[in-house]
């Protein structure tokens, strides 16, 4: 435990504290990068990215020994990754464009056919002498054990350096991600906005490699936004509340896995995503799931206050023990039954929304609109100002006013 | 009657039009969606683009855009490459082609009409967000300023995107379907915007599937089937003759003559 709260709060030593702020970086810049790639709907294609980037580590490491080194700079590793990550993207693209194939098939190809070749040269790579310590295999789940310190700024440099280009990059990207035919209309290159997106995937792909590793990598791009979504309904939040929550996640699972250093990284990071994630789902404002509890429960209310209120402009008398509490609760009617001057006024009003409300149903031929009504929603949360008065127009012309 | 117009074909564009056009063709696969159209649209006017369901219409403003690729053709938007009068242009894409869930809200979107302003790194000026709502007023959205767009109706998310395009201050408006699945108040008050629009001196070109109401909203017609038909002032251009070139048999002679200004 005290190794943990050490790792977190930066009291673990030089190198543990470099790793924690590079995780949290690449957290961050996969979190925000990630955005992107959900707004513009094509999450998948990471997937493909991130497993085609295998066979790059181990030819990465069969020409570096072969040029007499031991194979194992993270720099060169991270190149040769590069490279056929950047291969299986164009082919993803290039599949889709030339051929009848949807996305989704293409990027299930490409993925399985990659991530193949890499599984066969790491078994070949096995069979060489410098292989068995050469720890290959971390690159599948990640490792913080045995980074050597240029490795940890490489990584946060690589992520600060992501963050920066997502930061210029923000405005052409929700732009096309949004509306594509407006952004090309507009003179932006439709086709550069997309690919560097995908360029800033790949990097986050390339530079989480070694941290969380290329089989969950596509997690930290994914679960942050999906949970920053339930937070907010404006794109610029959700891209920077993701970075945040990408962060944090990197942040506490790099200092949990310092401190178990048996344990691979990319589960615990990916963990910790996902319990941001589920806390979110649950309690997140109106999206989250008891929200809509409690706003079913209020639903409730609103539909016997309404119907008490419009049983008052009639002068009906109300039964539901239910609606009189809640009228009586608000000095809509008196102990007695009988309604207040504030509850008439409130029955007369919504009256008149239901007159407004027959009309707008008769006359308005937008059924996504009218089919809004639902007894309870005041008028004026549907139609502008000048459609009331519109309809307001016809009831004075139908008598019914 | 071909022949004809091949030889009536402007020889070099009109260089005051806010969008000349000539010998357009555009292709899908093999398949010509437009064939060597001419069309020269008149500045400060309200212009239609008119014809049937396939005939081309939003072939025509995406491909004058550049946003399709052109078999050939050459486009002028007020004398000049497209690609340098965009900022003279603003474009409202017909409604669907956006995702209703899209996490932004209808000031965001308007804010996204200032793009070419703000560029890469400047912030929102207060005075930009000024302007955003004044354009989100205009078009009586004020209110709706914070809501996310996919709890608009249809004729909002309509009044929405019109405003991005008037937050631009763009001299010609290229309008896609601007009023199909939209309600009356809506059609009331973009045609109020369009119309004032003309006034300020700008340029208004629109597809338009709505014949009953084309003499009354429009001053210039394209009448459009695959090549051009017809076109000139739409009070004398929208002829029972053009109509039922334009549309074959799939408007009744009585229709025609209805719709027409002036028979044959």
């Amino acid at each position: 435990m005290q190794a943990f709260l050490d790792a977190l709060f930066l009291q673990a030593g030089y190198n543990a504290v470099l790793v924690t702020l590079g995780a949290a970086l690449l957290g961050f810049a996969a979190g925000a990068g990630g955005s992107f790639l959900f707004l513009r709907k094509r999450a998948l294609v990471s997937d493909a990215v991130a497993h085609a980037t295998l066979p790059g580590v181990g030819i990465a490491f069969i020409i570096m020994v072969a040029l007499g080194g031991d194979g194992r700079s993270l720099l060169g590793l991270m190149a040769g990754s590069a490279v056929t990550a950047w291969l299986g993207l164009v082919a993803v693209e290039w599949m889709v464009r030339r051929t009848r194939l949807s996305e989704d098939a293409a990027i299930g190809a490409i993925l399985s056919v990659f991530f193949g070749v890499g599984v066969v040269l790491l078994t070949v790579i096995q069979t060489m002498s410098q292989g068995r310590q050469a720890g290959l295999e971390s690159f599948l789940l990640g490792s913080t054990a045995g980074m050597l310190y240029q490795d940890a700024v490489l990584i946060a440099g690589g992520g600060a350096a992501v963050v920066l280009a997502i930061w210029l990059l923000r405005r052409p990207m929700t732009l096309v991600a949004f509306d594509p035919g407006y952004a090309a209309a507009r003179g932006v290159n439709v086709r550069r906005v997309d690919l560097a997106m995908m360029g800033l995937v790949l990097a986050v792909t390339v530079i989480g490699l070694k941290l969380v590793g290329l089989i969950l990598i596509v997690a930290l791009l994914i679960i942050p936004p999906v949970t920053a979504r339930f937070w907010s309904e404006r794109a610029e939040a959700v891209v920077w509340s993701a970075g945040v929550l990408g962060a944090v996640s990197g942040w506490i699972g790099a200092a949990l896995s310092a401190s178990a250093p048996d344990m691979p990284t990319g589960p615990i990071i990916v963990l910790i995503a996902a319990a941001l994630f589920a806390l979110s789902l649950l309690f997140a404002p109106s999206r989250g799931v008891l929200a809509s509890i409690l706003s079913r429960r209020a639903f409730q209310t609103r539909v016997h206050r309404r119907q008490g209120l419009l049983a008052l402009s009639r002068s009906e008398p109300i039964h539901d023990p239910l609606t009189l509490r809640i009228l009586s609760r608000e000095g809509l009617i008196r102990l007695d039954g009988v309604a207040t001057d504030t509850g008439r006024a409130a029955g007369a009003k919504i009256a008149r929304d239901e007159r407004r409300w027959s009309v707008a149903r008769r006359l308005h031929h937008d059924t996504a609109l009218t089919g809004r009504y639902d007894g309870l929603t005041p008028i004026e949360e549907v139609f502008t100002q000048d459609e009331i008065a519109h309809f307001d127009a016809r009831i004075a012309r139908m008598g019914m006013g | 009657m071909a022949d004809l117009k091949l030889i009536s074909a402007p020889t070099v564009l009109d260089p005051a039009s806010p969008l000349a056009v000539r010998g357009l063709t555009v292709t899908y696969g093999e398949k010509p969606a437009l064939f060597s159209l001419d069309a020269t649209f008149p500045a400060g006017a309200m212009s239609a683009i008119v014809g049937p369901n396939g005939a081309g219409k939003s072939t025509f403003l995406k491909a004058a855009l550049g946003l399709i690729p052109r078999v050939s053709g050459e486009v002028l938007v007020f004398g000049r490459d497209v690609d340098r009068a965009r900022d003279r242009i603003a474009y409202v894409p017909q409604r669907a082609s956006v995702d209703w869930d899209f996490p932004t809200t209808a000031l965001d979107v308007v804010l996204m009409g200032l793009y070419g302003q703000l560029g890469l790194w400047r912030r929102i000026s207060a005075a930009q967000r000024a302007h955003a709502h004044a354009c989100l007023d205009r078009v009586g959205m004020a209110d709706f300023a914070p809501r996310q767009i996919g709890q608009l109706s249809g004729g909002q998310q309509q009044r929405v995107f019109l405003a991005r395009a008037l937050a631009q201050q763009a001299d010609l408006f290229l309008l896609d379907e601007p009023f199909a699945g939209v309600d009356a108040a809506t059609e009331a008050a973009i045609i109020d915007v369009l119309k004032s629009l003309k006034a300020e001196g700008r340029s208004v070109v629109a597809v338009h599937h709505d014949l009953s109401t084309v003499t009354q909203y429009f001053d210039h017609i394209l009448l459009v089937n695959l090549r051009r038909i017809a076109e000139g002032p739409v009070a004398t251009t929208f002829t029972a003759d053009t109509l039922s070139e334009t549309y074959g048999g799939r408007l009744g002679a009585l229709q025609i003559e209805g719709l027409a200004l002036s028979g044959s």
